[in-house]
């Protein structure tokens, strides 16, 4: 039996239609814009002005502060200005507008393609390295990754779980970065177990992937300590408290880190990112996006850098087709859906996905019926339409009983409710009502 | 083209299921006892069916355009279940009046007075059912034989059924197999276990409903009645015939099962079924009414407020 988190969870359609495509590489555009906010946390503070020459992995954005991350320019060129820019949120927000001239990268960069394994550095160095490349979660949350491999005093790190679940429909950004980086993913798990000081590290691939599975099953034999484990199809396998019961069987509680029990969590693509970062000086400029859509002709897996409009990447995939209804940064059941295909791809682009308007329009709601499938298929034990009501009233201390602020926001009960009912729509807004209310109450 | 990009919340796909589609599944999961009922009660079956189901249907239709001045929710399949399942509840030779009467009640009064599908307290067809026989005593209890493919209808000859029986203390009881393919007397679609229980797997391989409310009532019954069958078995009889007699698998498999009325937590589903099948036994065995599932499944909707209340569903990382 392959094992699964042991809570609610839904299988949509995967439609993986990216699937065993080769990475390839998107031509570098004119012009890229920047986000200085790419990261969960405080935005970065611009450090070029109008009219500075930067080359390929320059810094042009220092941590704003300690949940931050640095941002480096993706290009060689001039900067143009420091402007607000729409960006995936939806929002203009601060961001460095640079015109590319030629690709003349730093020298600190070793830009040879060669494995190398070995990494002397301590968990301080490897850390400080990890810091300065700018590194965030590579799944779509994009939080600043040293500051999950620093935890609080009087806590250990047991083992390392690397989520290689992909369980979002569509998205193959990971399994194909899998398939044709595996050695220095693995290189990188190793230097993440080094920064952790941990003897263990599991790395967690969905069935649906089974030459992912058997790739790096082969690939682990040459390390310690590090296993593969495969799990059972099943969203929202990649939460982060979803996959740590799926592989260890412990329930991170209300609150609570997953250091709590023992836990540090990285996304395959972010070890591959702090591989590039150590072993490299490569800061984190790049990343592979899928860009999918059953309207496309031609899904890819694209190497892009960041920065780079989303609409380069639509017409390497063969053009925005006619009628389409949303550009979605991301996945189907967590992405965002955006207002311009003019927005930049940034650190968490894991994914653009094109539906038409018949596949994302939302059909009329009706009363709720009481069914409790969004009961049965909610990943954290919760009540929706309890939620959703509980917000409707603005009973918010009703809502804070049952546990509105552990929402993951993975949306299957939206996605299941037989009425069409936006359930998730409610909680989110009283998720967010509620959590101002607590941080208020602490204050 | 780009000005008219959708801008709207995850999740951006929805997986497919609606109102309708659970309501026209309990439908097809009812079609075997349907049949059956038709078979071994024929016209009766036919007749009492077919004005149950019209009469619910142009009831809720009529509350809703004049009354409440809604848009009419006729077309989510609702009102036709609770048409079947109150015929289902009844005796084949049950006059027209009656059944609009009743038919009124489960719609009228246990359903559109609350506000309609998903607020009501009780289940709409159980309060018809429950309605007719405190107001219909007589005629809600005299149950006509079953006759392969009988052309009467309220003519027919009537007998005892199985639970009547036994509150008299008559042993002879109809053998297994007829309790099983459904040759003996009853309402019209409790009879036939076999034709329920098919129903049963469809709902489940559908998953429009978990075991745990028919598994929790069938469960409780089998297990209580057993204790008094080892207790005493010569004024107990033994669990199977409780199983199989009366409406007990018709409860437990679609009327105890009904989303609205019944709890949403799994452990509530379990506490709510015992209690069916706990206040079910108690009233068989030691009341003065010689079935008690409709009784019993109404006094547990009244507790599915407060179960809710009580029993949450586990908590991810919660005790």
């Amino acid at each position: 039996m392959l094992r699964t988190f042991r809570i609610g969870g839904i299988h949509p359609p995967e439609s993986k239609l990216s699937a065993g495509k080769k990475i390839s590489l998107l031509d570098i555009p004119e012009q890229v814009i920047i986000p200085l906010a790419q990261h969960i946390g405080a935005p970065a503070q611009a450090v070029v002005k109008k009219g500075d020459v930067v080359k390929t992995g320059t810094l042009i954005g220092k941590a704003g502060g300690f949940v931050s991350a640095n941002i480096h320019s993706s290009v060689s060129g001039k900067v143009t200005k420091i402007d607000n820019a729409l960006d995936a949120s939806g929002y203009k927000r601060p961001a460095v507008f640079i015109d590319v001239e030629g690709d003349e990268w730093e020298e600190s960069i070793d830009r040879n393609g060669n494995l190398i394994k070995e990494c002397n550095l301590s968990p301080k160095e490897i850390i400080n390295k990890i810091t300065e490349a700018g590194i965030v979660g590579m799944g779509g949350a994009t939080f600043p990754t040293q500051v999950k491999l620093m935890p609080p005093p009087g806590n250990k790190a047991e083992l390392l779980i690397i989520n290689a679940a992909e369980c979002e429909p569509y998205l193959t950004s990971d399994h194909s970065l899998m398939m044709e980086k595996g050695e220095e993913i693995i290189a990188g798990i190793s230097i993440l177990m080094k920064a952790i000081d941990t003897k263990r590290a599991v790395i967690g691939i969905e069935h649906n992937k089974p030459d992912a599975i058997a790739h790096f099953s082969n690939l682990v034999k040459g390390y310690a300590g590090m296993e593969v484990m495969p799990l059972k199809s099943r969203y929202p396998q990649g939460g982060e408290k979803q996959l740590i019961d799926a592989v260890i069987r412990r329930q991170v509680k209300s609150g609570a880190l997953p250091i709590s029990v023992g836990a540090v969590v990285q996304n395959v693509g972010t070890a591959f990112a702090v591989y590039e970062a150590v072993q490299k000086n490569k800061p984190l400029i790049e990343r592979v996006v899928t860009v999918t859509g059953k309207n496309l002709s031609n899904p890819s897996n694209l190497l892009v850098r960041i920065g780079t409009p989303i609409r380069n990447l639509i017409d390497a995939a063969g053009g925005l087709p006619e009628h389409t209804g949303k550009i979605i940064g991301g996945g189907p059941m967590m992405g965002k859906a955006l207002i311009s295909a003019d927005v930049p791809a940034t650190k968490g682009s894991s994914g653009i996905l094109i539906l038409s308007h018949e596949e994302t329009i939302r059909k009329p709601m009706y009363e709720c019926i009481r069914c409790a499938k969004c009961v049965n298929v909610c990943p954290m034990g919760l009540n929706p339409t309890l939620l959703m009501d509980a917000t409707d009233f603005k009973d918010w201390e009703l809502a804070e009983k049952n546990y509105i602020v552990d929402c993951i926001e993975c949306g299957s009960c939206s996605y299941t409710c037989p009425a069409n009912r936006v359930l998730l729509d409610y909680i989110r807004l009283g998720k967010g009502k509620v959590m101002g209310i607590i941080r208020a109450r602490k204050s | 083209m780009e000005n008219k990009l959708i801008i709207s919340p995850s999740p951006h796909i929805h997986g497919g299921d609606s109102i309708q589609k659970n309501m026209y599944g309990v439908l097809i999961a009812l079609i075997p006892a349907m049949l059956v009922s038709f078979y071994y009660f024929g016209l009766g079956a036919l007749i009492v069916s077919a004005v149950s189901i019209t009469s619910c249907v142009m009831i809720e239709y009529l509350i809703g355009k004049f009354l409440l001045k809604k848009e009419a929710t006729i077309s989510d399949g609702s009102a036709i279940l609770t048409g079947i399942l109150l015929a289902f509840n009844l005796p084949s030779n049950l006059p027209v009046w009656i059944i609009i009467i009743g038919a009124f009640a489960a719609i009228g009064i246990g359903k559109m007075a609350f506000g309609g599908l998903g607020k009501n307290i009780f289940n709409p067809a159980l309060a018809g059912r429950v309605f007719l026989l405190i107001s219909f005593p007589a005629q809600m209890t005299t149950w006509p034989v079953p006759e392969p493919m009988s052309m009467h209808y309220t003519d027919g000859q009537t007998g005892a059924t199985v639970l009547s029986l036994l509150n008299e203390g008559i042993s002879e009881l109809p053998s297994y197999t007829d309790m099983l393919s459904g040759n003996m007397g009853g309402s019209l679609g409790e009879v036939s276990a076999i034709a329920l229980l098919l129903g049963l797997v469809y709902l489940l391989v559908r998953k429009i409903i978990t075991w745990h409310i028919p598994v929790a009532i069938i469960g409780t019954v089998a297990i209580f009645t057993g204790i008094m069958y080892g207790v005493d078995p010569y004024s107990y009889a033994n669990p199977l015939v409780h199983l199989l007699s009366g409406g007990l698998l018709l409860g437990a498999v679609f009327m105890a099962t009904d989303y609205t009325t019944s709890p949403m937590s799994k452990t509530g589903m379990l506490v709510y079924g015992v209690g069916i099948g706990l206040l079910t036994t108690v009233i068989r065995l030691f009341g003065s009414y010689p079935e008690g599932v409709s009784f019993a499944i109404l006094i547990m909707n009244a507790f599915t407020p407060l179960i809710n209340n009580y029993i949450k569903p586990k908590h991810f990382g919660g005790k």
